[in-house]
């Protein structure tokens, strides 16, 4: 019998499987990158009407340009700012007989702090030399003191978190008919507790 | 009887690779959706600040990107080291943003115009007056959407 010299063919029939391998590998693993960040609305430009409101109803936070935050005139830390901000936001300072009565409020009643959440106000000032890092971290506060509320409230009337609708709310795999009823939720929620962050114009804060 | 022919032992019949192809443009389409392209490249130093409340930015064909942030190395020597504006592949001033932004408008389909976002993509050094000045620019404009985009984190990591 004659010795056969040729090398033998090296199977590649199991290629495909290794590249599905691969295939489904990536496809589990990779994250479409996407950016985040937090959502503002600017004001228009067209003059608005002069509001009229209380002092009380105002919740003043300055941020100077050694990048110290001063909140309703006292120096504070910026890991406070949540807890004051919803302490001020839940206050509740109507009292059960007044018209605008707070009823899922569960605040402490302070005279000084807001009457009730639709009227409150958070108005930031910052300094032109002030750092955007800085900054960013009074706005996301701000967000998670309305965040800790709006789920409050969430889970009282729906009995799951307002951040959790949100997200499934603006995620693209959501049904149509879902969403209908979700927006209604999620308007209701915000309603209770209104977003009303005013920035007026930086300036230099002597 | 040679009706049972003996198989040559030794060599093992070819496999056909006539799916390899198949493989190669399932990989490449996989990739092509998966990546997305990058059309500017960066001239300024971008460290976002962190933030944990935050919101996926979804659609990027409804995102008009606005960069700031201190010039990199290799432009410090022409621009300085105060932070500058970038739009596109080009530095600019504050008061080019609102041509800017209305002429990346037009390029939207009809529809999207009503809808876009900017994402201000600011590096956590530059200071909030610039910041300022564009936000009133995009007001000028009408452009009243913004995200402040960030990394996902804790925002106390901003301290330092």
């Amino acid at each position: 019998m004659a010795r056969n010299n040729e090398i033998p063919e090296v199977n590649a029939g199991s290629m495909a499987d290794i590249a599905f391998l691969l295939l489904i590998f990536f496809l589990v693993t990779a994250t479409i990158q996407t950016d985040m960040g937090l959502d503002r609305k600017l004001p228009s430009k067209e003059p608005a009407p002069p509001a009229t409101f209380k002092e009380r109803n105002v919740f003043r936070i300055v941020l100077n340009k050694n990048d110290e935050l001063m909140v309703e005139g006292n120096l504070m830390s910026i890991k406070n700012l949540r807890s004051a901000a919803i302490a001020f936001l839940d206050n509740g300072g109507f009292d059960q007989n007044m018209e605008g009565h707070c009823s899922y409020c569960k605040g402490a009643m302070d005279p000084e702090a807001s009457d009730n959440p639709e009227k409150a106000i958070i108005s930031l000032n910052s300094d032109r030399e002030a750092t955007y890092g800085m900054y960013v971290m009074v706005q996301n506060e701000l967000t998670a003191a309305y965040n800790e509320l709006r789920n409050r409230e969430a889970q009282r009337l729906f009995q799951r978190d307002y951040v959790e609708m949100e997200k499934e709310y603006f995620a693209p795999e959501t049904p149509a008919q879902d969403k209908i009823e979700l927006k209604e939720r999620i308007t209701e929620i915000r309603n209770l507790f209104p977003m009303k962050l005013s920035e007026a114009e930086t300036k230099q804060i002597q | 009887m040679a009706k049972f022919a003996k198989k040559k032992d030794g060599d093992l019949p070819a496999v056909s690779t006539a799916s390899l192809p198949d493989i190669v443009f399932m990989l490449l389409f996989f990739f092509m959706t998966v990546t997305t392209m990058k059309d500017s490249s960066l001239l300024v130093e971008n460290t976002l600040p962190n933030a944990s409340e935050i919101k996926k930015l979804e659609k990027k064909d409804r995102v008009i990107y606005i960069y700031v942030g201190k010039p990199t190395q290799e432009y410090q020597k022409v621009f300085g080291t105060e932070p500058k504006i970038q739009l596109n592949d080009k530095f600019a001033n504050v008061d080019e943003v609102g041509s800017y932004i209305l002429a990346e408008r037009a390029k939207k389909p009809q529809e999207l115009q009503n809808v876009l976002t900017t994402a201000l993509k600011v590096d956590k050094d530059a200071n909030m007056g610039l910041i300022a000045d564009i936000k009133q620019e995009l007001r000028k404009v009408n452009a009243l959407k913004v995200n402040y985009t960030t990394y996902e984190g804790n925002a106390f990591n901003n301290l330092q």
